[in-house]
């Protein structure tokens, strides 16, 4: 298995939407490596004839009729928001400057 | 055991009219007031509405109604179950402050059938952690050893039984999160079967994984417990279509002619302290001296759980923790741009364990390596499944220990890897579905408890609370060795 590098680390740390110190991906690196490297049990395995298993049930698609339901608690739910405007919840801009 | 009053006990006498569920509050919040202090099992102790509540109850019983099976019981409630307009944490920052706007249906049912809630317990941050020492609130102390670690991640509630502080706690156990801490501080501990209980309510960790599951000091008050809070929920879309569990007209019926298998690969496992594997195998000869037909199991696939776990729990988790944006509830750090607020508001808000398994996940789910990793770990699940399988076409119930050693000193397990493997025997039951339960089985040479894991097949609930009930007779029988 190859090594995991400080590269890696900074690419999945963007993925992630996490900034990290250059300590912190120093720790990291060797932290996910060791990890890694205890996985590599499961990753030598030869398991081409072997289904995988998301959820331990078959359960199949559970649905219902599609009726609008009204929990009543939009307001409460704004009202936990960091911001909130006509309703809906604000935000930054998402793309160019600041108005 | 606590010594204190059992929820069986304090129900008979709030129904009968005999105890005051005031009394019974007032009772418990004293032994909070008193130990609170050293322990810290809660992140908040919701003691006026706790004694509002006492209140209603009694005058329902005044009124000649009926309460409820768990009329006036105190209950403690870890920090990732929503409770309507009280503060839930996951002992983050990045949710301080956040009021949920509904119950979790567990917490709902718990209501329903006349419990009181005390409080909202500490755990490991968004559960991921065996010792509540990754809270953001401060670890919870041991009660049994103010040195150790309660265990984890649902610590906190572990801690309030063992400590008096509610008969009853509920908890999440996703790799071992509430046996492991029953065991640690000397109570029952139990995992449904996945999908027993309904997850509306509690907050996202693996999603394929989560149980939400009771404490309690005594089986029989566990099995009542989960009874209440069992049943299927039309809004958890992976809820069985199954009736509530019927589990406490099993604790008398002994284990005659059972068929009980110890797993080898558990029993044996890298790190498996021989005080533990002596308490497992007094338990072993307990059962067979029961009428048990006891032998020997091989699992062979357990050995490969901790790997797969420590793929996908953090798969899940990087894809169930991208909520936390800043943008729909708690924590906001402000930035120019909403890309810079989420960076930024992710980077203050989330824990080193948390951002860890975060990145563990991403990692092996990224392009390139989920076939050798998420991919493999997805096809683990299905052999550890087909092992268990096979055992159970011999055996009614399976036997281990529940952790590799007794309650460990703050700090000891600084180092990531070295703190996972204490989920080595939990976390196949996860993997699988299947439910498993924690009994105190007396102490260690350090004179703390260990406790012993029975696991069951799906829904062999009332099989693994029937042998569990046997396990605790033989302790008292014992002398209460712990």
């Amino acid at each position: 298995m190859a090594s995991l590098s400080r590269d890696d680390v900074a690419h999945v740390a963007r993925l992630a939407r996490l900034r990290l110190t250059d300590e912190q991906i120093d720790t990291f690196t060797s932290q996910l490596a060791a990890i890694l490297d205890h996985a590599a049990d499961v990753e030598a395995l030869q398991l081409d004839d072997v289904p995988p298993t998301a959820h331990p049930f078959p359960l199949a698609n559970v649905l219902r009729p599609d009726v609008p339901r009204d929990a009543g608690i939009r307001d409460e739910v704004l009202a936990q928001a960091p911001a909130a405007e006509d309703g809906m919840f604000r935000v930054p801009p998402v793309l160019g400057e600041a108005p | 055991m606590t010594g204190h009053p059992t929820a069986v006990e304090i129900a008979a006498a709030v129904r009968r009219g005999e105890r005051s569920a005031r009394s019974v509050v007032e009772e418990h919040l004293a032994a909070i007031e008193a130990r609170e202090g050293e322990v810290h099992a809660f992140n908040l102790v919701t003691a006026e509405a706790a004694l509002a509540r006492a209140d209603e109850i009694d005058a329902q019983v005044a009124a000649g109604q009926d309460p409820g099976p768990l009329a006036g019981v105190p209950v403690a409630l870890k920090d990732n179950l929503c409770t309507r307009g009280v503060p839930t944490t996951c002992s983050s920052r990045i949710l301080e402050g956040w009021e949920p706007p509904y119950d979790a249906t567990v917490v709902e049912r718990l209501t329903a059938a006349g419990a009181v809630s005390v409080g909202k317990t500490n755990l490991d941050e968004f559960a991921m952690g065996s010792s509540t020492e990754n809270s953001a609130f401060g670890p919870t102390r041991n009660p049994r050893d103010l040195a150790r670690v309660p265990g984890g991640s649902s610590g906190g509630s572990a801690a309030a039984v063992a400590a008096g502080f509610a008969p009853l706690a509920l908890g999440s156990d996703t790799g071992g999160s509430i046996r492991q801490p029953a065991a640690f501080c000397g109570i029952v501990g139990a995992k449904p079967t996945y999908g027993a209980v309904s997850r509306y309510g509690l907050v996202a960790f693996a999603s394929s994984l989560d149980q939400i599951g009771p404490f309690a000091a005594t089986v029989a008050d566990a099995a009542l417990l989960l009874e209440v809070i069992s049943g299927h929920d039309e809004r958890d879309s992976t809820s069985l279509p199954e009736p509530p569990l019927a589990l406490t007209d099993r604790l008398d019926q002994g284990v005659e002619g059972l068929r009980v298998g110890v797993v080898k690969e558990l029993l044996d496992a890298e790190g498996m302290a021989p005080d533990v594997q002596a308490r497992t195998r007094a338990a072993v000869a307990a059962l067979e001296a029961a009428g048990a037909k006891v032998d020997e199991v091989s699992v062979p696939a357990v050995v490969y759980g901790l790997s797969a776990y420590y793929l996908i729990a953090p798969a899940e988790a990087s894809s169930n923790l991208a909520r936390y944006d800043g943008v729909r509830y708690g924590l906001r750090v402000d930035a120019p741009t909403t890309g810079e607020m989420m960076d930024a508001t992710r980077t203050a808000g989330f824990g080193a364990e948390v951002k860890r398994r975060i990145m563990l996940g991403t990692y092996a789910l990224s392009a390139g390596y989920y076939d050798a990793f998420y991919g493999k770990a997805q096809k683990v699940r299905s052999l550890i499944i087909r092992d268990f399988a096979a055992a159970y076409e011999r055996f009614d119930v399976l036997l281990s220990p529940t952790a590799p050693s007794t309650a460990f000193p703050f700090g000891a397990k600084a180092d990531p890897l070295s703190m996972y493997l204490n989920d080595v025997c939990t976390i196949p039951s996860n993997l699988a579905g299947h439910p498993a339960i924690s009994v105190p089985y007396g102490a260690g040479d350090d004179g703390l408890p260990i406790g012993v894991q029975i696991l069951a097949p799906a829904l062999g609930e009332p099989t693994m609370f029937q042998v569990a009930a046997v396990l605790e007779a033989s302790l008292a029988a014992e002398g209460g060795a712990s």
